[in-house]
């Protein structure tokens, strides 16, 4: 039905009364049509982001404790409260640590993988959707297998049966802090997770990278294996290894899911930020503002971080190159 | 590739038989990769169909001799959770947000990429800008939008907020840029505008995108914990994944219960998983990030 009023309007414009009419009328139709196709997208985006964003911003130089109306102005005692916070600060060490894992474990392990799958002439179907599948699993699904199964500190655990094999004794993967097994349980559920669908980046770019390169590269006496990894795959997957990095920090950035269900916020170590967000808003002190103060803040960190990283490997170079 | 000819052959003789033993190390290099990334799946089936004394037991039982299906009925019959409230939740909530992502982000997509607007690339750059802010970190804010709407525990405060993925938008209009421009020119001297022009020949021609970003919108509706979370907060607006959580922090801890409703969440979609695969892997290989 829209179809036919849309048409209508098509029409009209070059239906107009004089010759040199029609440009103004077409681009009169252009504005109305780019508004029609954007707009029901821009509205939402106004309420539904731009909109708890400059509240948030507002609500977190006021003290609004059970309430998100706040009439007590109180400047920057939120954010000083915040970074004054042990809690908060101990999250952002959290984050660090984390990112210093995962991020290049996976890009690593998606690298591997994608050269492994790539090379394959039998089965290549089969191995990639062996290593893309872990992708339908939620976050949530996972770090129950592997806190309720894998990595469950009694001696039925599979982890600790295998540890067992050797003579260790059963090891408290997640409910102690020292030594930091939790760790290994934290950075190996997100590996699992993750890794296949960097991994399928990777196949598309290594897909891309042209023949004739590896062919001038024999003639040229490159060797197979390392020296043509080295210096033929590996620059031409500059741009994809960037987009990839920059990908791994921010998803890494957001921990929430895994951390929540392994650890809990119940424990003092082992918080990222958004869980020391989520219990600072929404638990039992509902201190809105405070929880705002701290999302400010991740929010402008993360905006440094990525632009930062984007001066540093060079998105214009990357991109360039392609 | 053809080296001088009297040693042609016994060089590629050499070169054969390192290509057999270099294609075996390969092989078994990607099948002790393929076990790993196995194992946690191998975990669910066997704790799902086990007793719990099987899986407590003394030593590691491999498999379980009589496989419990038994225990599927026994998880619906649970009434701690009301595990089958929370699968027709995320059902709900998971396809309302894939027609809706597809529907609003495609067509803001196509608006950025093909209408000629003066500001157009302003507005670009203001959804651009939306990517800096991840979503998660805005959550504290988005409750207490949400909640003096008084949208808390209902679909449309599950859905809503979420439908407008700056993301999506971008993708679908890096996509639209690469669309052939002489299929929609046509259709508009045919007398489609823009908007018939849009639903008779671009979508039509664009399926595989569709079906490529559906898949992963559904997966990512299905999966998300955060915001159900905030947002559920009566078990009867509980998501399957808020539900399999709290089974985490339950006092009782039944094993198999546990397992069959993990295996029961992920089991639908597998199935859309591998089913959709082939689009899945085209699109993500098409949404720009190429080498």
């Amino acid at each position: 039905m829209s179809t036919t009023t849309t048409r209508g309007i098509a029409r009209s414009a070059p239906a107009g009364p004089a010759k040199a009419r029609p440009r103004q009328g077409l681009g009169a139709n252009r504005t109305l049509n780019f508004w029609l196709f954007t707009g029901p997208f821009l509205i939402g985006l106004v309420i539904f982001v731009f909109v708890p964003i400059v509240w948030s911003v507002w609500l977190s130089f006021y003290d609004a404790r059970f309430t998100v109306t706040p009439s007590h102005f109180v400047g920057l005692d939120n954010y000083r409260h915040m970074l004054s916070n042990s809690d908060f600060t101990g999250s952002l060490v959290t984050f660090t640590v984390f990112a210093a894992f995962i991020v290049p474990t996976t890009w690593a392990l998606a690298l591997g993988l994608a050269l492994l799958v790539h090379r394959l002439r039998l089965l290549r179907a089969f191995f990639r959707s062996v290593f893309f599948l872990p992708t339908a699993c939620s976050y949530v699904a996972a770090a129950l297998i592997w806190k309720m199964s894998l990595f469950n500190g009694v001696r039925f655990g599979l982890a600790n049966t295998v540890v067992g094999w050797f003579g260790v004794d059963n090891i408290a993967w997640v409910s102690n802090p020292s030594p930091p097994w939790y760790w290994l349980v934290v950075v190996t559920v997100r590996l699992w997770l993750q890794s296949g669908f960097y991994m399928i980046l990777f196949l598309a770019a290594l897909q891309n990278i042209p023949g004739e390169l590896y062919e001038a590269a024999a003639i040229d006496g490159a060797r197979r294996g390392w020296q043509t990894f080295r210096y033929i795959t590996l620059p031409q997957l500059r741009a994809t290894s960037t987009a990839v990095i920059l990908l791994l920090l921010i998803a890494a950035y957001q921990a929430f899911d895994e951390f929540y269900n392994l650890i809990t916020t119940r424990a003092t170590w082992g918080q990222t930020p958004l869980m020391v967000l989520y219990k600072t808003a929404l638990g039992a002190s509902q201190d809105y503002g405070s929880g705002s103060a701290g999302a400010v803040i991740l929010t402008l960190l993360i905006c440094v971080v990525t632009l930062f990283q984007g001066r540093i490997m060079g998105f214009g170079r990357g991109e360039e190159s392609t | 590739m053809t080296t001088s000819v009297p040693e042609a052959g016994a060089k590629s003789r050499r070169v054969r038989r390192a290509d057999a033993l270099g294609n075996t190390g390969l092989y078994l290099a990607v099948s002790v990769a393929a076990v790993f990334f196995l194992v946690p799946f191998y975990l669910i089936v066997r704790n799902a169909l086990s007793t719990d004394a099987e899986i407590t037991g003394e030593n590691w039982k491999f498999f379980p001799t009589h496989l419990r299906w038994g225990n599927i009925s026994e998880l619906f019959d649970d009434t701690t959770v009301d595990f089958a409230r929370s699968l027709w939740n995320s059902m709900v909530v998971a396809v309302l947000m894939t027609a809706g992502i597809l529907l609003i982000c495609s067509l803001a997509g196509y608006g950025l990429a093909r209408i000629p607007y003066q500001h157009a690339s302003k507005v670009f750059y203001a959804v651009l800008a939306t990517l800096m802010v991840p979503t998660a970190v805005t959550f504290v804010p988005s409750f207490v939008l949400v909640s003096s709407l008084g949208w808390v525990d209902s679909y449309r405060g599950l859905v809503i907020p979420g439908l407008f993925s700056g993301f999506t938008c971008f993708l679908f209009r890096q996509y639209f840029l690469g669309f052939p421009k002489e299929l929609e020119e046509a259709a508009r001297v045919d007398g489609l505008g823009y908007w018939g022009a849009y639903w008779r020949v671009v979508v039509p021609n664009s399926l595989n995108f569709f079906a490529a970003m559906a898949t992963i919108t559904f997966i990512n509706g299905w999966n998300s914990f955060l915001w159900p979370l905030v947002i559920g907060q009566d078990p009867s607006s509980w998501t399957v994944q808020v539900a399999l959580s709290s089974y985490m922090t339950n006092q009782t801890v039944n094993y198999h219960l546990i397992f069959m409703a993990t295996a029961v969440s992920i089991l639908p979609l597998l199935l859309v998983f591998l089913f959709l695969q082939r689009w899945l892997v085209q699109g993500i290989a098409q949404t720009g990030i190429k080498g």
